[in-house]
């Protein structure tokens, strides 16, 4: 019924048109058809690149609470040894070390406790978003993401622990936050572009530490405790959100 | 009022096709197991395309073992990046031409 009329419709046209305009009719038709398959593949092609070459379940939320727990650490830090950051120096002079050594036990383990709460709530929350993304916590990716920082993160903990033992105690503080840094913009590659810009300025912090000797725990508190907090709210507000 | 459908690469016509192309494009090499995860199918279709990209020569193969377990790598060869560059133009034309109409 309705293709017989459709036949007559079509003859109706004919008659009336030039065949011409049909068919670009049609044509313009399935092309419409064809642009949002297009651009369908256009975002899944780019979805693809992003998901399997950069690491995107790192949480910004993570990096506002590693922030935290820096600036609780560096708080504690100061009421246990308050005398001793003026020591922080690059002389190794006898009476420089043994005041040193004597807040030193706490100090470590403020950073250590630090280190590890800071490591362990940026997997859980990496977890809690790849599992929302769909990215493996533990591929190829987050291999080559751990890979790049690991290096830079070994040789300057080893090479700090070897100034540490020779007394050195002023280059911990402007060389955790230089290798850190390079460690950082090593990974961007692999994350978030953002990260780069992070290790950039932990790096010129670093320096200026250096330059500053005495001032360590002032320049921890912001490069690990400021410059996390920051950082991680402008990539939760950018990503996570 | 033409379209440049004929630029469209016919090797790329299958979506799988053109996912595995773009993951080697930012990749270096990728190998089989991480790409299936990745892309979500079946041994043997991801097999069967990948052997379609190798046989126009827009990748290559790499085996190797990894202890006992076989481990094949994936390559984009500089022929399969320029493919893939021109189906991509080919594919934002398209666009930019509905977008005069």
């Amino acid at each position: 019924m309705s293709f017989t009329f459709f036949i007559l419709f079509f003859n109706y046209l004919l008659k009336y048109f030039d065949y011409k305009y049909i068919i670009i009719y049609f044509e313009y038709q399935s092309t419409l058809m064809k642009e949002e398959e297009i651009q369908d593949e256009l975002v899944s092609i780019r979805r693809l690149m992003e998901r399997s070459s950069k690491f995107i379940s790192l949480s910004g939320l993570s990096g506002i609470l590693a922030g935290i727990y820096a600036l609780i650490g560096a708080g504690f830090a100061l009421h246990f040894d308050h005398f001793v950051i003026p020591q922080f120096n690059y002389s190794s002079d006898d009476s420089g070390s043994y005041s040193f050594r004597l807040s030193f036990p706490p100090l470590l383990i403020i950073a250590f406790l630090v280190l590890i709460a800071s490591i362990g709530t940026g997997i859980f929350l990496s977890l809690r978003k790849s599992k929302k993304n769909g990215q493996p916590i533990w591929g190829k990716v987050s291999q080559s993401l751990l890979f790049h920082m690991a290096t830079p993160l070994i040789t300057g903990g080893i090479l700090i622990l070897v100034f540490i033992y020779r007394g050195y105690y002023g280059i911990i503080a402007p060389a955790t936050l230089i290798f850190y840094g390079l460690s950082l913009v090593g990974a961007s590659n692999f994350t978030f572009a953002d990260v780069k810009y992070l290790g950039l300025c932990e790096i010129i912090l670093g320096l200026i530490a250096a330059c500053l000797p005495g001032y360590g725990l002032f320049f921890w508190a912001i490069g690990f405790g400021v410059l996390h907090i920051v950082y991680g709210s402008m990539m939760y507000f950018k990503y996570d959100r | 009022m033409k379209v440049p459908f004929d630029k469209l690469d016919k090797a790329f016509e299958n979506r799988l096709r053109l996912q595995i192309m773009s993951v080697l494009m930012v990749n270096d090499r990728y190998d089989f197991n991480s790409l299936k995860e990745l892309l979500d199918t079946s041994d043997g279709n991801l097999a069967s395309h990948l052997k379609g990209l190798e046989k126009e020569e827009y990748i290559t193969v790499n085996k190797s073992f990894l202890g006992r377990k076989p481990n094949t790598n994936y390559e984009a060869t500089e022929k399969g990046k320029i493919a893939f560059k021109q189906h991509l133009d080919a594919l934002e034309q398209l666009i930019k031409q509905q977008k005069i109409k």
